[in-house]
């Protein structure tokens, strides 16, 4: 299950030049862009991205801005997937399905929100998101309610990097490939090319959102730079 | 979605939280129905707490009319949040967490939770934001006097919204040592129903105590409502009574329930002060207690049956009150309760009840920078 070309997930926070930005993504080397839609009170983020949200928020980045912005990421970027990341507040303001439909119309493919855990409205499509804390039953349900692919949480924590890989990781990966065969992405802690390539080792992509958020900051260039490094990771290890 | 309150309540939170949510449902049924707990629990309040506190009646406040005072100001530690704080505190021993975290935003809650902890022998890091820090400055150092580490939040709003966020952003990162214990009837399920029931001693209490004084029930009920924990304690003793009215009072500039839309927010869905877009708004209060763009659950749902009403009072009603009362009553009040007290005593009818939920000493910097 570890061998073929892993699959590179780069989170941007959703700011008028992230159709840029992601198209830098994918030329340094990324296969899917999460682009996050900023929420006042991320209880799932660290500082970086919860710092970036602030910024987003400042900058008027609210739902329908955010769309219109994923709308424009699409036409950039061709087929690559591309999913917000967002919270369950906004969704709840602007209306679960209507969300789903513009979503759609906009060009976005599926969606990540942090704090609708599996089991709640199974009716609404979603990434999954399954930590080291779940128990097999919850991995099971998150993989059999997931849309295209379950990402691991390696850490018991918000998003931002760390020093190590989680150590957790590894008993997670293996939990979830033993209850389910949908594809597993590890997120959450990952910024460097080694640490993506040793969480690749363990599944079959990752996931690397505040690191990409800070070199995204640093312009078009720096980000697809840095893409491209962790691409040259997963790619030769 | 477990636990709802109708539309409101639920469990709006990140996946790694969602297994402690389920241990400590199992943990708490297990508990309502284990006589040693509610022995342990009866122990606590009569012996270490101070309960049953009294019924005052404030004759010269409310000249005219029969207004009682339920007294949650003379329990230890100053407010009704060690009635809370001990419950979750045996819950947390019962669970095998040594560590707890809190948020605060008067500082009622974090000096309840301060003081259980050491009563236990609990580590405590109790999250505060750094304006609440500056105009609570007493309740800090009681905190830490009391072993506990308070960290300043400084961001955002730097209150309450914003150290509960960091409180459940510190639950998730240490979740297998850690028991969150939320100050108020809000969050996750089954947070809301838990923190109500731990608080309904206040309403059992008072309705008992107010038939044999009075040999009647009170024709309302009447508390502060930030979170609403105070309120929904009290309340819950009068539920089942329906010609008893239950009004709560919000702060005028953090009326969640007045001119808030349904919305989710820390772990629930509730009525919040927010923008279309789903974006917490600013809550704006003197009361560092009632600054909170939020409510507990279960208030939304009274509001919609129409069980209870909520109306709001303004800082300076709040403060008149506080000095009025501290002047006819000789009992100087929290600002929290000090909005209720601004309402009641307008209330057109002939039996009060008003939960006192704490006392001032916390506010004496806050009231004097604003009283003539």
């Amino acid at each position: 299950m570890t061998v073929g070309r892993k699959t590179l997930v780069i989170y941007l926070m959703t700011e008028p030049e992230t159709p840029e930005l992601a198209r830098a993504a994918v030329d340094g080397g990324a296969d899917v862009v999460e682009l996050g839609f900023p929420f006042s009170d991320p209880l799932a983020d660290g500082p970086v991205i919860r710092r970036a949200g602030e910024r987003a928020l400042a900058r008027g980045m609210r739902t329908r801005a955010c769309l219109d912005v994923l709308a424009r990421t699409r036409e950039l970027t061709a087929d690559t997937p591309l999913l917000p990341m967002t919270y369950a507040a906004l969704l709840e303001a602007y209306g679960w399905e209507r969300f789903a439909a513009d979503l759609r119309a906009a060009g976005g493919t599926s969606m990540i929100v942090a704090d609708l855990p599996a089991g709640e409205k199974p009716e609404v499509r979603r990434v999954q998101l399954v930590a080291p804390t779940s128990s097999d039953e919850r991995i099971a349900l998150a993989a059999e309610q997931t849309d295209g692919w379950l990402y691991l949480v390696t850490v018991t924590g918000t998003t931002g990097a760390r020093g190590e890989l989680s150590p957790a990781l590894a008993g997670l990966a293996e939990r979830a490939r033993r209850l389910s065969d949908v594809p597993l992405y590890a997120g959450f802690g990952i910024s460097t090319p080694e640490q993506a390539r040793a969480a690749a080792e363990l599944c079959d992509g990752v996931v690397v959102g505040s690191r990409a958020v800070e070199a995204a900051e640093q312009g078009a260039t720096a980000l697809r730079d840095y893409v491209a490094s962790l691409r040259a990771a997963l790619d030769h290890g | 979605m477990t636990a709802v309150f109708g539309a409101y309540g639920g469990r709006y939170v990140p996946e790694t939280l969602m297994p402690a949510l389920e241990e400590l449902e199992r943990a708490w049924r297990e508990a309502l129905a284990d006589d040693g707990f509610h022995e342990e629990l009866h122990q606590l309040a009569t012996t270490y707490a101070g309960r049953p506190t009294p019924l005052t009646l404030a004759e010269r406040f409310a000249p005219g009319r029969r207004l009682y005072l339920k007294r949650e100001d003379l329990l230890h530690t100053g407010a009704h949040k060690v009635n809370n704080a001990l419950g979750q505190a045996v819950l947390a021993r019962r669970l095998g967490k040594r560590r707890i975290v809190a948020e605060t935003g008067a500082g009622q809650h974090g000096v309840a939770t301060a003081t259980v902890c050491a009563r236990f022998g609990l580590e405590c890091v109790v999250y505060m934001g750094e304006e609440d820090m500056r105009r609570q400055r007493p309740n800090v150092e009681r905190m830490r006097l009391l072993g506990a580490e308070v960290r300043p939040v400084g961001f955002g709003t730097r209150t309450l919204k914003e150290a509960t966020s960091e409180a459940i952003r510190d639950w998730i990162t240490n979740v297998e040592t850690t028991h969150y214990l939320i100050g108020s009837c809000v969050g996750p399920a089954p947070y809301p129903e838990l923190v109500a029931e731990l608080q309904s001693v206040i309403g059992r209490e008072a309705r008992e105590q107010l038939l044999a004084l009075e040999g009647r029930l009170p024709d309302a009920v009447i508390a502060c409502v930030g979170g609403g924990s105070n309120a929904i304690g009290l309340f819950h003793g009068f539920l089942d009574d329906a010609d008893v009215r239950l009004v709560g009072v919000e702060a005028a500039g953090a009326a969640s329930l007045g001119s808030g839309r349904a919305g989710v927010l820390h772990g629930a869905r509730s009525s919040i002060l927010a923008d279309e877009d789903g974006q917490i708004a600013d809550a704006h209060s003197i009361s560092a207690g009632l600054d909170y763009p939020g409510v507990g659950p279960e208030h939304a749902f009274l509001r919609d049956s129409g069980r209870a009403t909520y109306v709001g009072a303004t800082d300076d009603e709040a403060l008149a009150a506080f000095r009025d009362l501290a002047r006819t009553e000789g009992i100087i009040p929290a600002l929290e309760p000090a909005h209720a007290l601004a309402r009641a005593r307008e209330l057109d009818v002939e039996l009060v009840l008003v939960g006192l939920s704490g006392r001032g000493d916390k506010d004496l910097a806050e009231v004097l920078e604003h009283l003539p």
